[in-house]
Protein backbone atom coordinates (compact mmCIF):
# COMPACT_ATOMS: atom_id res chain seq x y z
CA UNK A 1 0.00 0.00 0.00
CA UNK A 2 1.40 3.75 -0.53
CA UNK A 3 1.50 6.58 2.25
CA UNK A 4 -0.96 7.92 0.77
CA UNK A 5 -3.53 4.83 0.59
CA UNK A 6 -2.58 4.49 4.05
CA UNK A 7 -3.14 8.18 5.00
CA UNK A 8 -6.66 8.19 3.44
CA UNK A 9 -7.27 4.59 5.18
CA UNK A 10 -6.30 6.34 8.23
CA UNK A 11 -8.30 9.81 8.21
CA UNK A 12 -11.60 7.31 7.31
CA UNK A 13 -11.05 5.33 10.27
CA UNK A 14 -10.53 8.24 12.48
CA UNK A 15 -13.75 9.43 10.86
CA UNK A 16 -15.90 6.66 11.81
CA UNK A 17 -14.36 6.62 15.23
CA UNK A 18 -15.39 10.07 15.87
CA UNK A 19 -18.64 9.39 13.87
CA UNK A 20 -19.80 6.41 16.87
CA UNK A 21 -18.57 8.98 19.12
CA UNK A 22 -20.49 11.82 18.56
CA UNK A 23 -23.80 9.24 17.65
CA UNK A 24 -23.49 8.45 21.52
CA UNK A 25 -23.29 11.97 22.62
CA UNK A 26 -25.95 12.83 20.38
CA UNK A 27 -28.22 9.53 22.01
CA UNK A 28 -27.18 11.04 25.50
CA UNK A 29 -27.88 14.70 24.62
CA UNK A 30 -31.32 14.39 22.75
CA UNK A 31 -33.03 11.92 25.29
CA UNK A 32 -31.57 13.97 28.34
CA UNK A 33 -33.03 17.48 26.68
CA UNK A 34 -36.30 15.24 26.08
CA UNK A 35 -36.34 13.83 29.81
CA UNK A 36 -33.96 14.08 32.69
CA UNK A 37 -34.84 10.32 33.25
CA UNK A 38 -32.78 9.22 30.19
CA UNK A 39 -29.67 10.12 32.20
CA UNK A 40 -30.10 6.78 34.13
CA UNK A 41 -29.77 5.05 30.88
CA UNK A 42 -26.75 7.51 29.28
CA UNK A 43 -24.83 6.25 32.45
CA UNK A 44 -25.33 2.35 31.41
CA UNK A 45 -24.14 4.02 28.17
CA UNK A 46 -20.47 5.72 28.99
CA UNK A 47 -19.95 2.96 31.40
CA UNK A 48 -20.85 0.32 28.39
CA UNK A 49 -18.42 2.54 25.59
CA UNK A 50 -15.61 2.74 28.54
CA UNK A 51 -15.53 -1.00 29.06
CA UNK A 52 -15.75 -1.54 25.47
CA UNK A 53 -12.76 0.51 24.90
CA UNK A 54 -10.98 -0.82 27.49
CA UNK A 55 -11.69 -4.70 26.29
CA UNK A 56 -10.38 -4.04 22.90
CA UNK A 57 -7.30 -1.83 24.03
CA UNK A 58 -6.60 -4.96 26.18
CA UNK A 59 -7.91 -7.58 23.86
CA UNK A 60 -9.39 -8.56 27.35
CA UNK A 61 -10.78 -11.87 26.84
CA UNK A 62 -12.23 -13.90 29.61
CA UNK A 63 -12.33 -17.46 27.47
CA UNK A 64 -8.23 -16.44 26.48
CA UNK A 65 -7.39 -16.30 30.03
CA UNK A 66 -8.65 -19.53 30.68
CA UNK A 67 -8.19 -21.34 27.06
CA UNK A 68 -4.24 -19.92 26.74
CA UNK A 69 -2.81 -21.47 29.44
CA UNK A 70 -3.66 -25.04 28.56
CA UNK A 71 -3.76 -24.00 24.50
CA UNK A 72 -0.37 -22.02 24.02
CA UNK A 73 0.90 -22.16 27.80
CA UNK A 74 -0.01 -18.32 27.45
CA UNK A 75 -0.78 -16.93 31.29
CA UNK A 76 -1.01 -13.05 30.10
CA UNK A 77 -4.76 -13.26 30.25
CA UNK A 78 -5.46 -15.06 33.15
CA UNK A 79 -2.81 -12.66 34.67
CA UNK A 80 -4.84 -9.35 32.79
CA UNK A 81 -7.82 -10.56 34.42
CA UNK A 82 -6.90 -11.42 38.23
CA UNK A 83 -5.22 -8.03 38.14
CA UNK A 84 -9.08 -6.04 37.29
CA UNK A 85 -10.99 -8.19 39.46
CA UNK A 86 -8.67 -7.39 42.21
CA UNK A 87 -8.73 -3.43 41.02
CA UNK A 88 -12.22 -3.85 40.39
CA UNK A 89 -12.36 -5.91 43.98
CA UNK A 90 -10.47 -2.91 45.87
CA UNK A 91 -12.82 -0.08 44.57
CA UNK A 92 -16.12 -2.12 45.20
CA UNK A 93 -15.03 -2.77 48.85
CA UNK A 94 -14.90 1.35 49.27
CA UNK A 95 -18.12 1.57 47.63
CA UNK A 96 -19.70 -1.25 49.85
CA UNK A 97 -18.22 -0.09 52.95
CA UNK A 98 -19.87 3.46 52.23
CA UNK A 99 -23.26 1.62 52.13
CA UNK A 100 -23.91 2.25 48.56
CA UNK A 101 -22.99 -0.87 46.83
CA UNK A 102 -25.69 -1.97 44.10
CA UNK A 103 -24.70 -5.52 44.49
CA UNK A 104 -26.50 -8.41 45.53
CA UNK A 105 -24.69 -11.66 46.25
CA UNK A 106 -26.58 -15.20 44.14
CA UNK A 107 -27.24 -18.69 45.50
CA UNK A 108 -24.26 -20.69 46.29
CA UNK A 109 -24.08 -24.03 45.38
CA UNK A 110 -23.20 -26.99 42.87
CA UNK A 111 -25.03 -25.43 40.15
CA UNK A 112 -23.08 -23.06 39.59
CA UNK A 113 -19.81 -25.15 39.25
CA UNK A 114 -22.05 -27.11 36.49
CA UNK A 115 -23.41 -23.79 35.06
CA UNK A 116 -19.26 -23.09 34.95
CA UNK A 117 -18.37 -25.50 33.22
CA UNK A 118 -21.02 -25.74 30.21
CA UNK A 119 -20.21 -22.05 30.15
CA UNK A 120 -16.39 -22.60 29.70
CA UNK A 121 -16.83 -25.10 26.85
CA UNK A 122 -19.01 -22.99 24.76
CA UNK A 123 -16.78 -20.09 25.36
CA UNK A 124 -13.82 -21.56 24.15
CA UNK A 125 -15.81 -23.46 21.30
CA UNK A 126 -17.17 -19.81 20.17
CA UNK A 127 -13.77 -18.11 20.21
CA UNK A 128 -14.73 -15.37 22.85
CA UNK A 129 -16.56 -14.99 26.26
CA UNK A 130 -19.73 -13.29 26.74
CA UNK A 131 -18.15 -9.85 26.55
CA UNK A 132 -15.25 -10.67 24.27
CA UNK A 133 -17.83 -11.67 22.20
CA UNK A 134 -19.16 -8.08 22.58
CA UNK A 135 -16.05 -5.97 21.51
CA UNK A 136 -14.75 -8.56 18.68
CA UNK A 137 -18.01 -7.36 17.28
CA UNK A 138 -17.17 -3.56 17.50
CA UNK A 139 -13.54 -4.69 15.67
CA UNK A 140 -16.08 -5.56 12.69
CA UNK A 141 -15.46 -9.56 13.23
CA UNK A 142 -18.65 -11.37 12.20
CA UNK A 143 -18.55 -14.42 13.65
CA UNK A 144 -18.10 -12.58 17.25
CA UNK A 145 -22.02 -11.26 16.46
CA UNK A 146 -23.49 -15.21 15.84
CA UNK A 147 -21.89 -15.30 18.86
CA UNK A 148 -23.66 -12.87 20.22
CA UNK A 149 -27.10 -13.81 18.60
CA UNK A 150 -26.42 -17.25 19.61
CA UNK A 151 -26.32 -16.49 23.14
CA UNK A 152 -29.15 -14.18 22.64
CA UNK A 153 -31.55 -16.48 21.33
CA UNK A 154 -30.61 -19.55 23.30
CA UNK A 155 -31.23 -17.73 26.45
CA UNK A 156 -35.04 -16.60 25.51
CA UNK A 157 -35.65 -19.71 24.32
CA UNK A 158 -34.13 -21.75 27.33
CA UNK A 159 -35.74 -19.39 30.09
CA UNK A 160 -39.33 -20.33 28.83
CA UNK A 161 -38.58 -23.80 27.59
CA UNK A 162 -41.81 -26.11 29.44
CA UNK A 163 -43.78 -29.11 27.98
CA UNK A 164 -41.51 -32.10 27.61
CA UNK A 165 -38.96 -30.70 29.77
CA UNK A 166 -41.25 -30.52 32.58
CA UNK A 167 -40.50 -34.05 32.59
CA UNK A 168 -37.06 -34.05 33.76
CA UNK A 169 -38.16 -31.72 37.11
CA UNK A 170 -37.35 -33.39 40.04
CA UNK A 171 -40.79 -33.65 41.83
CA UNK A 172 -38.98 -31.74 44.78
CA UNK A 173 -38.25 -28.71 42.76
CA UNK A 174 -41.95 -28.72 41.83
CA UNK A 175 -42.97 -28.78 45.71
CA UNK A 176 -40.76 -26.41 46.27
CA UNK A 177 -40.98 -24.07 43.44
CA UNK A 178 -45.13 -24.06 43.68
CA UNK A 179 -44.75 -23.17 47.70
CA UNK A 180 -43.05 -19.63 46.88
CA UNK A 181 -46.03 -18.55 45.94
CA UNK A 182 -44.91 -16.41 43.37
CA UNK A 183 -48.20 -14.52 41.20
CA UNK A 184 -50.83 -16.67 39.19
CA UNK A 185 -49.36 -14.78 35.65
CA UNK A 186 -45.85 -16.50 36.33
CA UNK A 187 -47.22 -20.55 36.37
CA UNK A 188 -44.21 -21.38 38.19
CA UNK A 189 -45.03 -24.77 37.93
CA UNK A 190 -44.67 -25.27 34.32
CA UNK A 191 -41.38 -24.61 32.85
CA UNK A 192 -38.19 -26.18 33.69
CA UNK A 193 -36.01 -22.94 34.36
CA UNK A 194 -38.64 -21.70 36.47
CA UNK A 195 -38.68 -24.89 38.87
CA UNK A 196 -34.99 -24.86 38.81
CA UNK A 197 -35.07 -21.44 39.87
CA UNK A 198 -37.74 -21.10 42.59
CA UNK A 199 -37.60 -25.18 43.29
CA UNK A 200 -34.00 -25.62 43.71
CA UNK A 201 -31.66 -22.18 43.06
CA UNK A 202 -33.36 -19.65 45.11
CA UNK A 203 -33.24 -22.68 48.59
CA UNK A 204 -29.25 -22.04 48.25
CA UNK A 205 -27.70 -19.63 50.65
CA UNK A 206 -26.61 -16.47 49.34
CA UNK A 207 -23.73 -15.05 51.03
CA UNK A 208 -20.60 -13.44 50.96
CA UNK A 209 -17.05 -14.00 52.74
CA UNK A 210 -17.96 -11.09 55.05
CA UNK A 211 -20.93 -12.91 56.39
CA UNK A 212 -19.82 -16.00 56.56
CA UNK A 213 -16.76 -14.69 59.16
CA UNK A 214 -20.02 -12.98 61.02
CA UNK A 215 -19.29 -9.98 59.58
CA UNK A 216 -21.70 -7.14 58.84
CA UNK A 217 -21.21 -6.85 54.77
CA UNK A 218 -20.97 -2.98 54.57
CA UNK A 219 -19.12 -2.72 57.30
CA UNK A 220 -15.46 -1.40 56.55
CA UNK A 221 -14.40 -5.00 58.04
CA UNK A 222 -16.54 -6.86 56.54
CA UNK A 223 -16.07 -5.08 53.15
CA UNK A 224 -12.13 -4.36 53.22
CA UNK A 225 -10.90 -7.27 55.31
CA UNK A 226 -13.64 -9.79 54.52
CA UNK A 227 -14.79 -9.57 51.23
CA UNK A 228 -11.77 -7.58 49.00
CA UNK A 229 -8.45 -9.09 51.39
CA UNK A 230 -9.84 -12.53 52.54
CA UNK A 231 -12.46 -13.10 49.66
CA UNK A 232 -10.47 -11.44 46.49
CA UNK A 233 -6.85 -10.39 47.31
CA UNK A 234 -5.49 -13.51 49.38
CA UNK A 235 -6.77 -15.81 46.59
CA UNK A 236 -6.13 -14.13 43.67
CA UNK A 237 -2.17 -14.11 45.26
CA UNK A 238 -2.17 -17.55 45.48
CA UNK A 239 -3.97 -18.65 41.79
CA UNK A 240 -1.38 -16.36 40.47
CA UNK A 241 1.05 -18.30 42.68
CA UNK A 242 -0.01 -21.45 40.99
CA UNK A 243 0.20 -19.95 37.61
CA UNK A 244 3.62 -18.63 37.99
CA UNK A 245 4.88 -21.98 39.05
CA UNK A 246 3.26 -23.87 36.28
CA UNK A 247 3.30 -21.43 33.49
CA UNK A 248 5.33 -19.01 33.89
CA UNK A 249 8.33 -19.71 36.24
CA UNK A 250 10.07 -22.17 33.16
CA UNK A 251 9.99 -19.26 30.72
CA UNK A 252 11.84 -16.80 33.31
CA UNK A 253 14.14 -19.22 34.45
CA UNK A 254 15.26 -20.56 30.69
CA UNK A 255 16.01 -16.39 30.32
CA UNK A 256 18.24 -15.91 33.34
CA UNK A 257 20.16 -19.59 32.17
CA UNK A 258 20.50 -17.87 28.97
CA UNK A 259 22.12 -14.68 30.40
CA UNK A 260 24.48 -17.23 32.83
CA UNK A 261 22.14 -16.83 36.35
CA UNK A 262 21.63 -20.58 36.48
CA UNK A 263 20.65 -20.53 40.52
CA UNK A 264 17.07 -19.43 41.58
CA UNK A 265 16.80 -17.52 45.22
CA UNK A 266 13.53 -16.57 46.70
CA UNK A 267 14.29 -13.15 45.54
CA UNK A 268 14.52 -14.36 42.10
CA UNK A 269 11.12 -15.94 42.57
CA UNK A 270 9.86 -13.02 43.61
CA UNK A 271 11.67 -11.01 40.33
CA UNK A 272 9.98 -13.73 38.33
CA UNK A 273 6.38 -13.35 40.15
CA UNK A 274 6.54 -9.61 39.41
CA UNK A 275 7.84 -10.03 35.83
CA UNK A 276 4.68 -12.47 35.44
CA UNK A 277 2.32 -9.26 36.63
CA UNK A 278 4.05 -6.89 34.90
CA UNK A 279 4.51 -8.46 31.07
CA UNK A 280 1.75 -6.90 29.45
CA UNK A 281 1.48 -3.59 30.30
CA UNK A 282 -1.75 -3.24 27.57
CA UNK A 283 -3.54 -5.83 29.66
CA UNK A 284 -2.64 -4.89 33.06
CA UNK A 285 -3.65 -0.73 31.51
CA UNK A 286 -6.64 -2.64 30.51
CA UNK A 287 -7.79 -4.37 33.61
CA UNK A 288 -7.04 -0.81 35.68
CA UNK A 289 -9.53 1.00 33.66
CA UNK A 290 -12.18 -2.01 33.90
CA UNK A 291 -11.55 -2.38 37.63
CA UNK A 292 -12.16 1.22 38.31
CA UNK A 293 -14.76 1.97 35.70
CA UNK A 294 -16.63 -1.09 37.25
CA UNK A 295 -16.32 -0.11 41.06
CA UNK A 296 -17.41 3.92 39.55
CA UNK A 297 -20.00 2.46 38.05
CA UNK A 298 -21.67 1.05 41.01
CA UNK A 299 -21.20 4.15 42.56
CA UNK A 300 -22.88 6.60 40.03
CA UNK A 301 -25.85 4.11 39.33
CA UNK A 302 -26.41 4.48 43.65
CA UNK A 303 -25.95 8.03 43.31
CA UNK A 304 -28.47 8.25 40.14
CA UNK A 305 -31.37 5.57 42.42
CA UNK A 306 -30.90 8.01 45.15
CA UNK A 307 -31.98 10.72 42.88
CA UNK A 308 -34.62 9.73 41.64
CA UNK A 309 -35.98 8.30 44.77
CA UNK A 310 -36.27 4.63 42.92
CA UNK A 311 -34.37 0.79 43.30
CA UNK A 312 -35.21 0.06 39.81
CA UNK A 313 -35.37 1.52 36.17
CA UNK A 314 -38.57 -0.29 35.85
CA UNK A 315 -40.18 2.56 37.81
CA UNK A 316 -38.50 5.49 35.61
CA UNK A 317 -39.86 4.11 32.22
CA UNK A 318 -43.00 3.85 33.97
CA UNK A 319 -42.96 7.79 34.83
CA UNK A 320 -41.71 7.70 30.85
CA UNK A 321 -44.55 5.80 30.13
CA UNK A 322 -43.21 2.73 29.07
CA UNK A 323 -45.10 0.26 30.64
CA UNK A 324 -45.11 -2.33 28.00
CA UNK A 325 -42.26 -5.81 29.31
CA UNK A 326 -42.21 -4.23 32.91
CA UNK A 327 -42.09 -7.53 35.39
CA UNK A 328 -45.27 -8.53 37.57
CA UNK A 329 -42.95 -6.74 40.35
CA UNK A 330 -42.44 -3.40 38.69
CA UNK A 331 -38.91 -3.86 37.39
CA UNK A 332 -36.89 -4.27 34.73
CA UNK A 333 -32.95 -5.31 34.12
CA UNK A 334 -31.17 -3.13 36.07
CA UNK A 335 -28.00 -4.59 37.89
CA UNK A 336 -26.49 -1.37 38.54
CA UNK A 337 -23.14 -2.63 37.58
CA UNK A 338 -21.51 -4.56 34.30
CA UNK A 339 -23.60 -7.25 33.04
CA UNK A 340 -24.09 -8.85 29.63
CA UNK A 341 -26.12 -11.96 28.74
CA UNK A 342 -29.52 -10.81 30.72
CA UNK A 343 -29.95 -8.04 28.02
CA UNK A 344 -29.51 -9.98 25.64
CA UNK A 345 -31.89 -12.60 26.49
CA UNK A 346 -34.07 -9.39 26.68
CA UNK A 347 -34.35 -8.19 22.90
CA UNK A 348 -34.90 -11.51 21.41
CA UNK A 349 -37.73 -12.23 24.26
CA UNK A 350 -39.05 -8.85 23.12
CA UNK A 351 -39.01 -9.80 19.62
CA UNK A 352 -40.38 -12.76 20.10
CA UNK A 353 -43.33 -11.83 21.92
CA UNK A 354 -44.16 -9.03 19.53
CA UNK A 355 -43.82 -11.12 16.51
CA UNK A 356 -45.32 -14.40 17.73
CA UNK A 357 -47.92 -13.21 19.54
CA UNK A 358 -46.49 -15.77 22.68
CA UNK A 359 -46.49 -15.11 25.93
CA UNK A 360 -42.84 -14.76 27.03
CA UNK A 361 -43.50 -13.09 30.28
CA UNK A 362 -45.07 -16.28 32.38
CA UNK A 363 -41.94 -17.44 33.37
CA UNK A 364 -39.57 -16.36 36.20
CA UNK A 365 -36.49 -14.55 34.43
CA UNK A 366 -38.51 -12.31 32.21
CA UNK A 367 -41.88 -12.10 34.27
CA UNK A 368 -41.25 -12.17 37.92
CA UNK A 369 -37.53 -10.49 37.33
CA UNK A 370 -36.06 -8.88 34.50
CA UNK A 371 -39.03 -8.14 32.20
CA UNK A 372 -38.57 -7.90 28.56
CA UNK A 373 -38.96 -3.48 28.15
CA UNK A 374 -38.29 -2.50 24.38
CA UNK A 375 -34.99 -2.83 23.67
CA UNK A 376 -34.51 0.94 22.60
CA UNK A 377 -35.38 2.22 25.68
CA UNK A 378 -33.57 -1.03 27.83
CA UNK A 379 -30.77 0.08 30.05
CA UNK A 380 -28.78 -2.42 29.76
CA UNK A 381 -28.73 -2.72 26.05
CA UNK A 382 -27.59 0.94 25.90
CA UNK A 383 -24.91 -0.82 28.29
CA UNK A 384 -24.67 -3.59 25.26
CA UNK A 385 -24.64 -1.04 22.41
CA UNK A 386 -22.28 0.89 23.57
CA UNK A 387 -19.67 -1.52 24.74
CA UNK A 388 -19.72 -2.54 20.48
CA UNK A 389 -19.51 1.00 19.74
CA UNK A 390 -16.21 1.45 22.09
CA UNK A 391 -14.79 -1.56 20.84
CA UNK A 392 -15.22 -0.07 17.26
CA UNK A 393 -13.93 3.30 18.34
CA UNK A 394 -10.79 2.01 20.05
CA UNK A 395 -10.71 -0.24 16.51
CA UNK A 396 -11.10 1.71 14.25
CA UNK A 397 -8.29 4.62 15.83
CA UNK A 398 -5.71 1.91 15.84
CA UNK A 399 -6.46 0.34 12.21
CA UNK A 400 -7.51 -2.80 13.73
CA UNK A 401 -10.93 -2.64 12.63
CA UNK A 402 -11.60 -5.19 9.59
CA UNK A 403 -15.10 -6.23 8.57
CA UNK A 404 -14.68 -10.03 8.81
CA UNK A 405 -17.10 -12.77 7.02
CA UNK A 406 -17.83 -15.72 8.89
CA UNK A 407 -16.84 -19.03 7.31
CA UNK A 408 -19.14 -22.13 7.57
CA UNK A 409 -16.81 -23.46 9.90
CA UNK A 410 -16.42 -20.75 12.58
CA UNK A 411 -19.99 -20.36 12.09
CA UNK A 412 -20.83 -23.58 13.30
CA UNK A 413 -18.39 -22.96 16.78
CA UNK A 414 -19.98 -20.02 17.09
CA UNK A 415 -23.80 -21.41 17.16
CA UNK A 416 -22.73 -24.15 19.38
CA UNK A 417 -20.31 -21.66 21.65
CA UNK A 418 -22.58 -19.52 21.98
CA UNK A 419 -25.49 -21.97 22.23
CA UNK A 420 -23.77 -23.37 25.58
CA UNK A 421 -22.79 -20.01 26.88
CA UNK A 422 -26.66 -19.10 26.89
CA UNK A 423 -27.31 -21.77 28.80
CA UNK A 424 -24.97 -22.00 31.22
CA UNK A 425 -25.38 -18.34 31.58
CA UNK A 426 -29.16 -18.89 32.52
CA UNK A 427 -28.38 -21.91 34.67
CA UNK A 428 -25.52 -19.23 36.74
CA UNK A 429 -27.87 -16.34 36.96
CA UNK A 430 -24.77 -14.64 34.54
CA UNK A 431 -21.75 -14.86 32.54
CA UNK A 432 -18.17 -14.44 33.08
CA UNK A 433 -19.13 -11.21 33.27
CA UNK A 434 -21.95 -11.08 35.93
CA UNK A 435 -21.53 -14.17 37.49
CA UNK A 436 -17.70 -14.43 37.76
CA UNK A 437 -15.95 -11.27 37.70
CA UNK A 438 -18.45 -9.09 39.59
CA UNK A 439 -19.39 -11.63 41.81
CA UNK A 440 -15.55 -12.43 42.74
CA UNK A 441 -14.88 -9.16 43.25
CA UNK A 442 -17.58 -8.22 45.41
CA UNK A 443 -16.94 -11.17 47.86
CA UNK A 444 -19.80 -13.63 46.69
CA UNK A 445 -18.11 -17.29 46.95
CA UNK A 446 -20.84 -18.53 44.43
CA UNK A 447 -18.18 -16.37 42.13
CA UNK A 448 -15.50 -18.42 42.81
CA UNK A 449 -17.54 -21.73 41.76
CA UNK A 450 -18.45 -20.47 38.58
CA UNK A 451 -14.75 -19.47 38.19
CA UNK A 452 -13.88 -23.15 39.00
CA UNK A 453 -16.37 -24.71 36.85
CA UNK A 454 -15.09 -22.60 33.98
CA UNK A 455 -11.34 -24.55 34.29
CA UNK A 456 -12.52 -27.87 33.09
CA UNK A 457 -15.35 -26.89 30.84
CA UNK A 458 -12.09 -24.44 29.22
CA UNK A 459 -9.87 -27.80 29.23
CA UNK A 460 -12.66 -29.96 27.42
CA UNK A 461 -12.76 -27.57 24.93
CA UNK A 462 -9.19 -27.05 24.29
CA UNK A 463 -8.30 -30.90 24.41
CA UNK A 464 -11.45 -30.93 21.30
CA UNK A 465 -9.82 -28.49 19.10
CA UNK A 466 -6.23 -29.84 19.54
CA UNK A 467 -7.55 -33.01 18.30
CA UNK A 468 -9.60 -30.93 15.28
CA UNK A 469 -6.51 -28.62 14.34
CA UNK A 470 -4.08 -31.56 14.55
CA UNK A 471 -6.24 -33.26 11.83
CA UNK A 472 -6.54 -30.25 9.97
CA UNK A 473 -2.78 -30.09 9.96
CA UNK A 474 -2.38 -33.52 8.67
CA UNK A 475 -4.83 -33.41 6.60
CA UNK A 476 -1.89 -30.58 4.74
CA UNK A 477 0.72 -33.12 4.75
CA UNK A 478 2.03 -32.01 7.80
CA UNK A 479 1.08 -35.33 10.39
CA UNK A 480 3.17 -35.83 13.55
CA UNK B 1 -11.14 -18.99 4.12
CA UNK B 2 -9.11 -22.55 4.79
CA UNK B 3 -6.34 -22.91 6.96
CA UNK B 4 -2.98 -23.33 4.74
CA UNK B 5 0.40 -24.49 5.65
CA UNK B 6 2.85 -25.20 3.52
CA UNK B 7 6.63 -25.52 3.02
CA UNK B 8 7.91 -22.15 0.78
CA UNK B 9 11.57 -23.65 0.44
CA UNK B 10 14.12 -24.90 2.72
CA UNK B 11 13.93 -23.29 5.78
CA UNK B 12 10.48 -21.43 5.04
CA UNK B 13 7.17 -22.37 5.92
CA UNK B 14 3.79 -20.10 5.52
CA UNK B 15 0.86 -20.39 7.35
CA UNK B 16 -2.40 -18.34 6.31
CA UNK B 17 -4.90 -18.24 9.21
CA UNK B 18 -6.32 -15.13 7.60
CA UNK B 19 -10.01 -14.97 8.60
CA UNK B 20 -9.75 -17.05 11.79
CA UNK B 21 -11.04 -15.50 15.06
CA UNK B 22 -9.23 -16.84 18.85
CA UNK B 23 -8.13 -19.77 19.38
CA UNK B 24 -7.28 -21.11 15.68
CA UNK B 25 -4.19 -18.54 15.26
CA UNK B 26 -2.30 -19.62 18.07
CA UNK B 27 -3.18 -22.71 17.65
CA UNK B 28 -1.80 -23.26 14.40
CA UNK B 29 1.06 -21.01 14.80
CA UNK B 30 1.93 -23.91 17.83
CA UNK B 31 1.22 -26.97 15.55
CA UNK B 32 2.99 -25.29 12.99
CA UNK B 33 6.36 -24.45 15.05
CA UNK B 34 6.54 -28.03 16.20
CA UNK B 35 6.21 -29.23 13.36
CA UNK B 36 9.21 -27.10 11.74
CA UNK B 37 13.43 -27.58 12.69
CA UNK B 38 14.99 -25.14 15.10
CA UNK B 39 16.97 -21.98 12.56
CA UNK B 40 13.48 -22.31 9.95
CA UNK B 41 11.45 -19.52 9.87
CA UNK B 42 7.64 -19.39 10.02
CA UNK B 43 5.78 -16.40 8.55
CA UNK B 44 2.14 -16.53 9.70
CA UNK B 45 -0.81 -14.26 8.61
CA UNK B 46 -3.39 -13.77 10.25
CA UNK B 47 -6.64 -11.24 11.24
CA UNK B 48 -7.37 -11.62 14.27
CA UNK B 49 -5.32 -9.05 16.94
CA UNK B 50 -5.96 -10.40 20.02
CA UNK B 51 -4.20 -13.79 18.59
CA UNK B 52 -1.28 -11.47 18.17
CA UNK B 53 -1.31 -10.92 21.74
CA UNK B 54 -0.91 -14.87 22.64
CA UNK B 55 1.42 -15.14 19.67
CA UNK B 56 3.62 -12.63 21.41
CA UNK B 57 4.00 -14.20 24.65
CA UNK B 58 4.07 -17.90 23.68
CA UNK B 59 7.01 -17.33 21.60
CA UNK B 60 8.56 -15.29 24.42
CA UNK B 61 7.96 -18.19 26.37
CA UNK B 62 9.75 -20.40 24.19
CA UNK B 63 12.30 -18.56 23.00
CA UNK B 64 11.59 -18.45 19.45
CA UNK B 65 11.83 -15.30 17.45
CA UNK B 66 9.39 -12.60 15.87
CA UNK B 67 11.79 -11.59 13.61
CA UNK B 68 9.40 -9.65 11.63
CA UNK B 69 6.50 -8.01 12.14
CA UNK B 70 4.12 -6.02 9.39
CA UNK B 71 0.32 -4.68 9.35
CA UNK B 72 -1.24 -3.83 6.51
CA UNK B 73 -5.45 -3.00 6.43
CA UNK B 74 -5.81 -5.12 9.61
CA UNK B 75 -4.17 -8.21 8.21
CA UNK B 76 -0.67 -9.19 10.39
CA UNK B 77 2.35 -10.87 8.67
CA UNK B 78 4.40 -11.90 11.14
CA UNK B 79 8.21 -14.26 10.57
CA UNK B 80 8.99 -16.55 13.59
CA UNK B 81 12.40 -18.15 13.77
CA UNK B 82 12.22 -21.68 16.01
CA UNK B 83 14.84 -21.79 18.36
Amino acid sequence: MTENAVNKGERKNRFWAFFVLGFFALVSITTFAYNEYYIYLSIYLWFGLIYGLALQYGRFCFSSAFRDLFAVGVARMAVGITIAIVLFALVASLVTAQGLSTFHPAPSGIHAVIAGVIFGMGMVIAGGCASGSLYKTGEGNMNALIVVFSISVSQALFVDVGGWANNLVPESWHHSAIAKGLPASINVGDGWMDQYLAGYVWNHPVTTFAKMLGWDNSSALGAIVGNFFLGVLVPSALLLAVVYFVWSRKAFVRKRVKAGQEKMTMLDEVKGYWAMLSASKRTAIAGLVIGVAAGLHMLVLQGARVKFGVKNAGALLERMGFDYGISVNGTVFDPGYWYVTTQEAQWVGWLLQKTTGANYMDNVFFGYVNGIPNPAINPADWMSLATIGGAAIMALLYGEFKFKKPTLELATWAIIGGTLMGIGARLALGCNIGAFFIRVANGDPSGWLFGIGMVPGAYIAVKFFNWWTERKMAKQGFGL
Amino acid sequence: MAMKFEKVNEGNYHLDVTGYVCPHPQIYTKKALERIEPGDVLQVIFDNPSSGESISTMCENTGDEIVDKKKEGGQFIWSIEKC
